[in-house]
């Protein structure tokens, strides 16, 4: 790997709230255009790791880091533009979020912060983002319905479809499909695996079954630790470690 | 004593306190609307007052709450709404912001006449404003802010925290995810506010007494700095300070300042409605 194939460069990155270490003494890269999993028990520090990536760990008042994050380079939390940050950094949420808008205004909302008003791009990034997310078939027809209608699993692939519409560069994952069923998890990891050839993919996820699916390299974190990082076939056939296949093969966790 | 029993007995007692709770109001109202009706009429309402205010009208009276009222609001809401969207997204948790919120809430029961004398010290006399609209409508204003800044703190807080987390996390900055995200969902709460205030900025007789309410001015207001006749002060003075008003003309006075509450909170309660149904979570 040359250096310009790395997105997220993480060096000894340390987190704390309020005085307890959520993330211990952490190094890792992170590869343009791979899918990246993360598994690992509850209390890990997955979450925490993840909301380091695009700060919004900054919004817990007693959130504290030490170490390095850099994104092409640059330390992102060294006067680096939060807001420009975020838009390059998307991220879906554990529960499906939409905002209480319409399916239009609710993809619309990103560019129109940044300062997008005319109706007929907004259109095209709408329909843009939404066939990337997998869902415009589904919802072509009633764009201007409440968001809140749509099923689960459309929900998730809405708020996937509002993270493309501000261009991201990265996408954050956050157990994306834990409360959804298996058809529809099935949709969003299609959706996952056609993202990849043009963004970078971090994904959290407790169902280790998914890292094996979609995954293209797997880091499994315990109590705010990088345990063992591999390929995601050689943690899942041949791990290193024997925490690691204790987990993976449902001894504990 | 069994459960069912008990169950019969609580929910009898509730009902009857609710009863005891509604009863006083619609017999205030029963009784105002059949003593007052009979004065009811075109001259009545828009006419001036005549003969030391035993014949003739109340508009100027009317028309001095309707000003006194709508510089009230138009004063404290942005003020109340601005504070409380400081107090609640941008002040931390210290000791500061406690003593503040604190203090904003036991405003809320600092008597009317308090805000009266308040009234006339810093608006009549230090700024000069004489006994004027202006005077009255910022007194009332005070009194009537930290109903709205309550109000619009509950309103706010009530917002869920992800549509805020959502629209960050999308590079929103922290004020268009107020503006976009927090404010129009926080609306109706506030509109709330806004309702009680209005109420009380309507009915108080103490706060306009030195600041701005005439005793018998049988003229309208030119500008904000002119004093006026207001509903409340008015049905105080032809009740207790000016003999041999007719009944009926009291009650009157008196039902018309209640139907002009109850017209002022309605206009709201459609507005609120309104917003509240696009509410969807």
């Amino acid at each position: 790997m040359v250096t310009s194939d790395i997105k997220f460069d993480i060096q000894s990155l340390n987190v704390r709230f309020a005085g307890v270490q959520a993330i211990k003494d952490l190094t890792l890269q992170v590869y343009a255009n791979e899918i990246f999993t993360i598994i690992g028990p509850a209390n890990s520090g997955k979450t925490s790791f993840l909301y380091s990536l695009n700060r919004l760990n900054d919004l817990n008042t007693t959130f504290r880091l030490t170490g390095t994050v850099r994104l092409d380079n640059m330390d992102i939390y060294l006067n680096y533009d939060v807001a420009l940050l975020r838009k390059r950094v998307g991220i879906v949420f554990a529960l499906p979020a939409p905002l209480p808008l319409s399916i239009f205004d609710n993809i619309a909302y990103g560019p129109r912060m940044h300062g997008l008003k005319n109706r007929g791009k907004l259109m095209e990034i709408v329909e843009k983002s939404l066939i990337e997310a997998y869902l415009w078939e589904e919802v072509k027809d009633r764009l201007n319905t409440p968001a809140f209608n749509l099923s689960g699993g459309q929900q998730q692939r809405l708020c996937i479809a509002r993270n493309l519409a501000v261009n991201p560069e990265v996408l954050l994952f956050d157990e994306p499909t834990s409360g959804l069923d298996p058809i529809s998890t099935a949709k969003v990891e299609d959706a996952l695996r056609l993202l990849k050839q043009k963004y970078t993919i971090i994904l959290v996820t407790n169902n280790v079954a998914q890292a094996a699916r979609v995954g293209d390299r797997t880091a499994f974190f315990l109590m705010g630790e990088l345990i063992e990082l591999d390929e995601t076939n050689k943690i899942f056939t041949k791990p290193g470690e024997k925490r690691t296949e204790d987990y993976i093969t449902g001894k504990f966790g | 004593m069994n459960a069912k029993i008990q169950e019969k007995i609580a929910s009898r007692i509730l009902f009857f306190c609710t009863v005891m709770v509604v009863l006083p109001v619609v017999m205030i109202l029963a009784i105002i609307l059949y003593k007052g009706i009979g004065a009811i009429s075109w001259e009545f309402l828009f006419s001036m007052p005549r003969n030391g205010m035993s014949a003739g009208g109340i508009l100027p009276a009317i028309l001095g709450t309707l000003y006194l009222v709508a510089g009230a609001v138009l004063f404290a809401l942005p003020l109340g709404v601005l504070t409380a969207i400081y107090l609640v997204e941008y002040s931390r948790d210290n000791f500061l912001s406690r003593l503040i919120k604190l203090a904003i809430v036991n405003l809320a029961g600092v008597p009317s006449v308090v805000y009266g004398l308040f009234g006339l010290g810093i608006f009549v006399t230090f700024f000069q404003f004489g006994a004027s609209i202006l005077a009255g409508s910022l007194t009332l204003g005070i009194m009537i802010l930290p109903v709205i800044i309550t109000a619009s703190r509950e309103a706010l807080e009530s917002v869920p925290q992800s549509f805020r987390v959502v629209s960050l996390s999308l590079g929103a900055s922290k004020w268009q995810t107020i503006r976009h995200s927090v404010l129009p969902h926080a609306l109706p709460g506030i509109l709330t506010g806004a309702i009680l205030g209005i109420g009380r900025a309507a009915g108080e007789t103490a706060p306009i007494l030195f600041t701005v309410a005439a005793f018998y001015l049988p003229k309208l207001p030119t500008s904000v700095f002119d004093q006026t006749m207001a509903l409340p002060y008015h049905l105080y003075v032809i009740s207790t300070q000016v003999p041999g008003i007719a009944e009926n003309v009291r009650y009157g006075t008196a039902l018309v300042l209640v139907f002009l509450v109850l017209m002022l909170n309605l206009f709201a309660i459609i507005v609120r409605s309104r917003f509240r149904k696009r509410k969807k979570w």
